[in-house]
């Protein structure tokens, strides 16, 4: 039997002026091949102005066991966020 | 619908790490595939997303009889989108079904040698052109039940492929009803087409939807999981229910002679359709399932060349591009 395409992962800018988005992914032989299923799979409506394609292998995820040592920092960090901070409403808007 | 096809799988694991994953699922969690999950889960999705993607495809077949034979370019343009739709559901589901360990390849193979199974409505054939109506108007009336609750299944690549299904099918079940709305304003003949399409496809329609729950063995654990999100009886009568005033509008009538408002349930009564048909259907031996595999055969036959000849070329250039660089 003969190899399977890769895989590959895509993501789409949309008309509004937002970043790429992962939409999904797409079986090619190379990029250029991918770029077009990617067109056919996942741009039907008109969804994007913008697509990127990288093979799924290459990607470097996070491991869910980082979980904990990753985010949790984050967490009692609560002075990060502009609504630990009270202001007077007499000061108006800020 | 995909669900009852799907036989859960019995995990025997750590009674700990099964019981912190049945929480997150209960907390509403996402499983993302990474995620530690219980084996029988893991099997469980594959083949109930693997059967589905594989409904999308097989379903292209029916419809695709009438593309050539539609009445209009505006009904072919219309069923051809449709079709489209279909072929890039069953990529959309591959794709999720993939993240869970196992090849498009593997996976099309498993159909091809009966290992894995199609809702048995595309089993059916379409005999006239009013089949395209009925075919958009039920079958994809009662995918769609199926599949709008299934947007919050607890595994995070089916549900999102879910979300993405729901947002472009809804057309396919309009254009089957303007199609019938055609038909029923058209000649005597075409309007006892429009009937004949609904008496045929009706009973598949519910069947649609799996046995009842009193017979449907798999389903507590699936539901557990949140693989499966209604019963099947419920969500067979929903579709009752709702396609019932839509028959009424047309001016056709359901053939169901026990059909019948409950004022006091506040639903329809119905008629079960004939669960012995269904099994048939099921084990192979419906109007179609022989055909059906065959065209999967064939083109999977066909397309082999191409497959190989795709990866060769891409080698061919990416070894060129190495010995320039």
């Amino acid at each position: 039997m003969s190899k399977e395409w890769p895989l590959w992962e895509v993501f789409i800018r949309g008309q509004h002026g937002m970043s790429h988005r992962h939409v999904g992914s797409i079986h090619a032989a190379d990029a250029e091949h991918a770029v077009k299923n990617a067109r056919d799979v996942y741009t039907r409506r008109n969804e994007g102005v913008s697509i990127w394609v990288v093979e799924a292998e290459k990607i470097t995820a996070s491991s869910p066991s980082d979980k904990g040592p990753l985010y949790d920092p984050a967490r009692d960090k609560v002075y990060r966020h502009p609504t630990f901070y009270d202001i007077p409403d007499e000061v108006g808007k800020m | 619908m995909y669900a009852h096809m799907v036989k859960s799988e019995a995990t025997s694991e750590d009674p700990e790490m099964l019981a912190a994953f049945q929480a997150r699922i209960d907390a509403g969690e996402k499983i993302e595939p990474k995620d530690w999950m219980p084996a029988g889960y893991r099997k469980t999705l594959i083949r109930q997303i693997g059967q589905h993607a594989h409904s999308e495809i097989v379903g292209q077949l029916p419809e695709g009889n009438w593309i050539t034979r539609a009445p209009t370019l505006e009904r072919k343009a219309n069923l051809l989108a449709k079709v489209q739709d279909e072929a890039g559901h069953g990529l959309y589901l591959y794709c999720a079904a993939e993240t869970l360990g196992v090849s498009r390849d593997e996976m099309t193979e498993m159909l091809l040698d009966g290992r894995m199974k199609y809702s048995s409505i595309f089993n059916y054939p379409t005999l006239t052109w009013a089949d395209m109506g009925a075919v958009g108007w039920l079958v994809d009336g009662a995918a769609i039940m199926n599949q709008v609750p299934l947007q919050r299944t607890s595994y995070g690549p089916y549900a999102r492929a879910m979300v993405r299904i729901c947002k472009e099918e809804s057309f396919h079940q309009r254009q089957g009803f303007h199609v019938m709305m055609s038909m029923v304003k058209g000649t005597e003949d075409q309007k006892r087409m429009a009937q004949d399409a609904l008496n045929r496809f009706w009973f598949p329609a519910l069947m649609m939807f799996g046995p009842s729950d009193k017979d449907s063995v798999h389903s507590r654990q699936s539901m557990a999981w949140k693989i499966k999100m209604n019963t099947n009886d419920e969500l067979r009568q929903k579709f009752v229910d709702e396609t019932v005033p839509q028959a009424e509008y047309l001016g056709l009538t359901v053939p169901d002679k026990k059909l019948k408002w409950n004022e006091e349930t506040g639903h329809y009564d119905f008629a079960e359709p004939d669960w012995s048909e269904f099994f048939e259907v099921i084990k192979g031996n419906g109007p179609c399932n022989k055909e059906r595999i065959a065209a999967r055969q064939k083109a999977w036959d066909d397309g082999a060349w191409v497959r190989e000849a795709m990866m060769a070329h891409a080698e061919k250039k990416r070894a060129r591009k190495l010995a320039a660089e």
